[in-house]
């Protein structure tokens, strides 16, 4: 798989032909505009981008005001400090409150790599999880981006959108549409299923294809919404496959591993099950594909845990 | 509405709001008392707004920061006729939506606080949206004196200046007081002006137990061409009840049998002088 474009580029570009759709569509950011690769539409409609500067809380609270006025807005800023320091804001001005802003985590999980965990997002689907009235979304490649962006601005209530920096191979896909809350299927199996989202679902469909050169068939699922989760194919993938490895770039704690997880054992289904994440630790650093690496969340690694799973009984 | 007819009715929501509270057993008496002439003021005299004209576009708004003053909000929407006043016996009660916070299931209420240091950048993005969109509404943002420590509200105050916000007035409720005691002991906050000044904002400090000047001080909004405007309010928290004034246990206190019965003579001496 040739690396294609960065799921942030997608957005920008997708936001950008939206807005001159859409002169009440916004952008508020806290200089992050570089960062999101917004210049392009900051030069192409600068009525329509508002700065705020390195305020997150501010940035949520303003989104929230300029949402009430009636106006379809994009909160944009990196994911670390917007799911942390602004959490309060995400909760009450947007959920409680009903206001339908698009809050759009940049350079998330580990894009930023070497900057260390202050910079590193690995916690945003618990927290948000846990908040109602907000849709998580974690798109794969530029196709889910981009549909995911246009579909967020349609949908009258919160949206968190996770992007990352890394340039992304396009994947092939057995349903060719996309929706909210219903996950894609990459790739067809039965021996064992990956349940991935975002930027894990690359790699596990090369660990898929490893496999494969092993006779050991793979389905592959892109779980792009978090939350809603679609139920449905999670359970058909743990009751019509041999097991089930689960892989985000997030905490083990309170990502999509223990959401399928719980609904696997509430639903009495019981099946060899494994969450790739990262651990309750202090995280490594190094580039993205390092770090991943380190904790087996790349291709080889995934196909190993994979092994391991299959030869358990 | 006169002045005098103004003033009539903060005696009369003072006494609305204490059979409220005292009915409801809760509330945040202190802080509502403080705050009511400037809500009075506003809702009868200053907003551009009313139950027929809030699902418009162009009302005037209003957010109240300071959220947990939400009896003396709603016993205001009562009386301008946003619901029934019968409405509010089930304040606080299983499944009312008539709770110790202004949440938007109440008709009036235009934005969900209760946590503080929220409702400020709130006002701006509407006070943003409406320069952009070239609407003459304003946006009014009642906040409390303790919840400045908020740094929230600064990073929202540094917006609205920059963005020359004239269509948005912050009001600070300055009774001086907050649930551990005094502002200045907790967290020195003046000296309020000056610092509002330095974040680019117009400033006018008035007496916001004083109908009168209220109603001069916001007729006067904005009081400096491309800058939000901020009312520094100086109140007394639990005013109009003497026992209850300046007296930091009442911030949430709850008055007893007698303790009601002597603020409603209170009240009603007060009233019988405006007769």
């Amino acid at each position: 798989m040739e690396p294609a474009q960065a799921n942030l580029e997608v957005f920008s570009a997708t936001l950008l032909e939206l807005a001159r759709q859409n002169p009440d569509l916004l952008v508020v950011t806290s200089d992050s505009r570089g960062s999101a690769k917004l210049a392009p539409f900051a030069k192409a409609v600068p009525g329509q981008i508002v700065e705020v500067g390195i305020a997150e809380q501010n940035l949520v609270g303003v989104a929230a005001g300029l949402a009430a006025a009636g106006k379809t807005v994009f909160a944009v800023s990196p994911a670390c400090f917007l799911t942390a320091r602004a959490l309060e804001q995400i909760k009450n001005d947007l959920c409680y409150s009903d206001r339908p802003v698009k809050v759009v985590g940049i350079s998330a999980g580990v894009s930023y790599g070497a900057l260390g965990t202050t910079h590193h997002s690995l916690h945003d689907y618990a927290v948000l999880r846990a908040i109602h009235n907000v849709t998580i979304v974690a798109p794969a490649d530029g196709f889910e981006s981009r549909e995911a962006v246009r579909a967020a601005a349609q949908l009258p209530a919160p949206v968190y959108l996770r992007f990352g920096k890394k340039r992304m191979p396009h994947l092939p896909r057995v349903d060719a549409g996309f929706a909210l809350g219903k996950a894609s299927l990459i790739r067809q199996g039965r021996d064992l299923s990956f349940l991935a989202c975002g930027e894990t679902v690359a790699p596990a469909f090369e660990a898929a294809e490893l496999l494969a050169k092993e006779g050991v068939e793979c389905r592959v699922l892109s779980l792009h919404t978090l939350k809603p989760l679609d139920y449905e194919a999670v359970r058909r993938a743990a009751t019509e496959t041999g097991g089930v490895i689960t892989a985000e770039e997030h905490s083990v704690s309170g990502g999509l591993g223990e959401a399928c997880a719980a609904l696997l054992l509430q639903e009495g289904i019981h099946t060899r099950f494994k969450i790739m994440g990262f651990p309750d630790d202090h995280t490594v650093t190094g580039s993205q594909d390092e770090i991943f690496r380190h904790y087996g969340l790349d291709g080889p690694g995934l196909a190993a845990t994979a092994r391991k799973l299959l030869a358990k009984r | 509405m006169s002045e005098r007819d103004l003033q009539r009715r903060s005696v009369q929501y003072r006494q609305a709001l204490l059979r409220l509270i005292r009915t409801a057993k809760a509330g945040h008496t202190g802080g509502d008392l403080s705050c009511l002439d400037i809500l009075n003021v506003l809702y009868n005299r200053i907003l551009r707004v009313g139950p027929e004209t809030f699902k418009g576009p162009d009302h005037d708004h209003f957010i109240q920061s300071k959220g947990h003053c939400a009896e003396a909000l709603f016993v205001v929407l009562a009386d301008r006729g946003f619901f029934p006043e019968k409405d509010l016996e089930t304040l606080n009660r299983y499944g009312s939506h008539y709770i110790g916070h202004p949440t938007r299931e109440v008709y009036g209420v235009e934005q969900n606080t209760g946590a503080l240091g929220h409702g400020l950048a709130v006002a701006v993005g509407l006070a943003l949206a409406g320069k952009m969109d070239r609407k003459d509404y304003r946006v009014f943002c009642l906040l409390g004196d303790g919840e400045l420590a908020e740094g929230s509200n600064w990073e929202a105050a540094m917006t609205a200046a920059h963005y020359r916000l004239d269509n948005l007035v912050a009001i600070v409720d300055r009774n001086g007081l907050q649930i551990t005691g005094s502002t200045e002991d907790v967290c020195q906050l003046s000296p309020l002006d000056e610092k509002f000044a330095a974040f680019g904002f117009g400033v006018q400090r008035c007496n916001g137990n004083d109908i009168g000047e209220l109603v001069r001080t916001f007729e006067a909004v904005p009081f400096r061409p491309g800058k939000p405007s901020v009312v520094l309010a100086k109140t007394r928290k639990g005013k109009g009840v003497s026992f209850m004034e300046n007296v930091a246990k009442w911030h949430h206190g709850v008055p007893n049998e007698e303790e009601f019965n002597r603020a409603m003579s209170e009240l009603e001496a007060a009233q019988a002088a405006l007769a």
